[in-house]
């Protein structure tokens, strides 16, 4: 019942809210264009055969000299604008996503475990956390990518930038994670119903994960929107310094680059378009996040 | 006090000689060092005998221990991509990273906390609203296109603002600074800007928070209650209860500035520590990037250090209770 309440409470909150339901609908286009991308996006931008230099650098279709052919312009090489946006939001998506999926699991991981059996482990995975704290992620994740450029032979290096660039990001977002869970333990502890299990004789990782994680669940969703955010951004952050992704499979941060490129000449769409989508993807999931944020701590609306 | 200080400064001393150690195992075990400074002609034998003389087959301990000593010298190895002295390429790039941080950080501060009073004296304000919807935004934007948008609209549109470098600087004694110039300030605003833009959010966020858990608190409603005026209500007795975290977030603050510095020289071709630690991870160069990080290191420890202290002299509370 009072579960029911909440929902019903959060979805009320959400429909007086015409910034967020906005946020949501720009978010959702955004990632269901990048999802469905091999089969939305009019060419696939990874097949070299699918644009020539004949069609390069043209403008949207609505200025003068566009095509309908290619709805919001080409780049200097031909390649389709659309295309190459929706591809590359998927690919910053499914890496922000798994970079966050493998930071939360880590992070909660640890947290819980840092809060359940306190003492000595807790000691040592806090002392990390606030060392890694104290690095901001953006550093951690330079250092994290330059290292596995060290230790990996040259000749993988390309076919493994996806995953060490994930793990970089991941390794820096794991904290927030961590600190969250481990509070959140702490307060589940001296409650009956953990104590009751515990004095059952469960199984410690038993009463971890099937009963304190079920009720620390609000606040972690709360950051995993908002590390979603950052996750994108960092991303797109590393791919525009040239230490994330190649230009041969751009996300939204390489296009960004390519299209500085662009900046005193007049081809404008090359650097805004890639730019908006950017911009306007991690605005919506962090309206939205702060929006759950307010639905879940209750004593700051 | 005494005692507060010596625990402060010792546990200062453990985190560098832990940055030390990161630094060390990243020279010593990211690649081989010996196939680094040699060519491919080198012969086994003389790859060999160089590695006996620099001492790489030591025990380990009894390098590290070697390594933290040359740093306390002074000797911080040579550069792998330039063959140059690592500590000259890093001095002559600290004043420009340093410039930028210190104006960013006092845009943030100078625009961030009168804007946190105000939202927080007047929540349900319009200008409140748009306010804090900006700076939602602001946080959203990632900084580098902060950056391209005010290259656009005030260097290229515009042109009244140069879009990269240094613009003129001036040598005092061994730092290069750009603040004796016209031409250096001009050059300074937009990367300044750009840097001190999501730090002036943070600031902004924690006063309103704090100056909204004052203004509640009972001793304000007295001094309202006994009529004190609003001015010297606000700035005198609420405002300068939320210095203390304040000063916290400035010196923890400084660590992001420096990072985001990294975004920001990349941007704007910035010749600070930033763009040449970019260079280093793209050429694998690993003694740069493993003294930029002490470096950075020391930076903070140094800053926290003096925050804490700050603390001691702002809060009186703090000098008779131990604080860990």
């Amino acid at each position: 019942m009072r579960d029911f309440i909440k929902r019903y409470e959060g979805l009320y909150l959400f429909s007086r809210s015409p910034a967020v339901i906005i946020a949501a609908i720009v978010g959702l286009a955004i990632i269901i264009g990048a999802v469905f991308a091999p089969w939305i996006a009019p060419v696939n931008p990874y097949d070299l055969s699918s644009f020539s230099l004949m069609d390069g650098l043209l403008p949207p279709v609505w200025e003068e000299f566009g095509t309908e052919r290619f709805l919001l312009g080409t780049d200097d090489q031909g390649r389709d604008m659309i295309s190459s946006i929706l591809y590359g939001a998927r690919l910053s998506l499914i890496i922000g996503v798994s970079a966050m999926i493998i930071a939360t699991v880590l992070g909660v991981g640890l947290g819980l475990a840092a809060g359940y059996f306190g003492g000595r482990f807790d000691a040592v995975v806090m002392r990390i956390a606030d060392i890694q704290l104290a690095l901001p992620a953006i550093l951690t994740a330079l250092l994290i990518d330059g290292i596995a450029r060290g230790i990996l032979p040259p000749e993988v290096q390309e076919d493994v930038r996806v995953a060490v660039l994930t793990i970089a990001i991941a390794l820096s977002l794991w904290v927030n994670f961590a600190r969250t869970a481990r509070a959140s333990t702490f307060v589940q502890m001296n409650k009956e119903y953990v104590q009751a299990a515990v004095m059952q004789g469960q199984h410690p990782i038993r009463v971890m994960f099937v009963h304190i994680l079920p009720n620390i669940l609000g606040p972690l969703l709360v950051i995993m929107t908002v590390d979603l955010a950052s996750a994108i951004l960092l991303e797109a952050t590393l791919s525009f310094l040239g230490i994330g992704l190649p230009a041969d499979s751009p996300s939204l941060g390489t296009l960004i680059r390519i299209g500085m490129q662009f900046l005193l000449s007049g081809e404008w769409w090359i650097l805004w378009i890639p730019t908006l989508f950017l911009v306007a993807l991690v605005v919506s999931i962090n309206v939205v996040g702060d929006f759950l944020r307010d639905v879940f701590n209750p004593r700051l609306r | 006090m005494v005692y507060f200080i010596a625990k402060r400064l010792i546990q200062s001393v453990f985190v560098m000689l832990a940055v030390a150690f990161l630094a060390f195992s990243l020279f010593r075990f990211v690649g081989d060092p010996i196939t680094q400074m040699t060519g491919v002609e080198t012969s086994v034998a003389d790859q060999e005998r160089l590695r006996e003389d620099l001492g790489l087959n030591d025990p380990f301990v009894y390098q590290f221990a070697r390594f933290t000593g040359d740093m306390l010298q002074g000797d911080f190895g040579f550069s792998y991509r330039t063959r140059q002295p690592v500590a000259e390429m890093i001095a002559t790039r600290i004043p420009a990273t340093l410039e930028l941080g210190i104006v960013a950080l006092l845009i943030s501060l100078f625009v961030g906390i009168p804007a946190g009073v105000y939202t927080a004296l007047r929540p349900r304000g319009v200008a409140t609203q748009a306010i804090l919807m900006l700076t939602l935004v602001g946080v959203s934007i990632p900084t580098f296109v902060i950056g391209i948008m005010l290259i656009f609209f005030f260097g290229v549109q515009l042109g009244w603002l140069p879009t990269f470098g240094r613009g003129g600087t001036v040598h005092l004694g061994g730092w290069e600074t750009s603040f004796l110039t016209v031409d250096g300030w001009r050059a300074l605003i937009l990367p300044a800007i750009t840097l001190g833009v999501y730090q002036l959010t943070l600031t902004m966020r924690l006063v309103r928070a704090e100056m909204m858990e004052v203004m509640q608190s009972d001793y304000i409603r007295f001094a309202t209650a006994r009529g004190v005026p609003m001015g010297r209500l606000y700035f005198k007795h609420a405002l300068a209860n939320t210095m203390v975290p304040v000063i916290t977030i400035i010196g923890l603050q400084f660590g992001g500035v420096i990072a985001f510095s990294i975004v920001t020289e990349s941007v704007f071709q910035w010749p600070g520590m930033g763009l040449l630690f970019l260079e280093s991870i793209r050429f694998v160069d690993i003694p740069v990037m493993g003294v930029y990080l002490v470096v950075i290191a020391f930076f903070f420890v140094l800053v926290n250090l003096i925050v804490d202290l700050l603390y001691v002299v702002i809060d009186p509370r703090l000098r008779i209770r131990d604080v860990s």
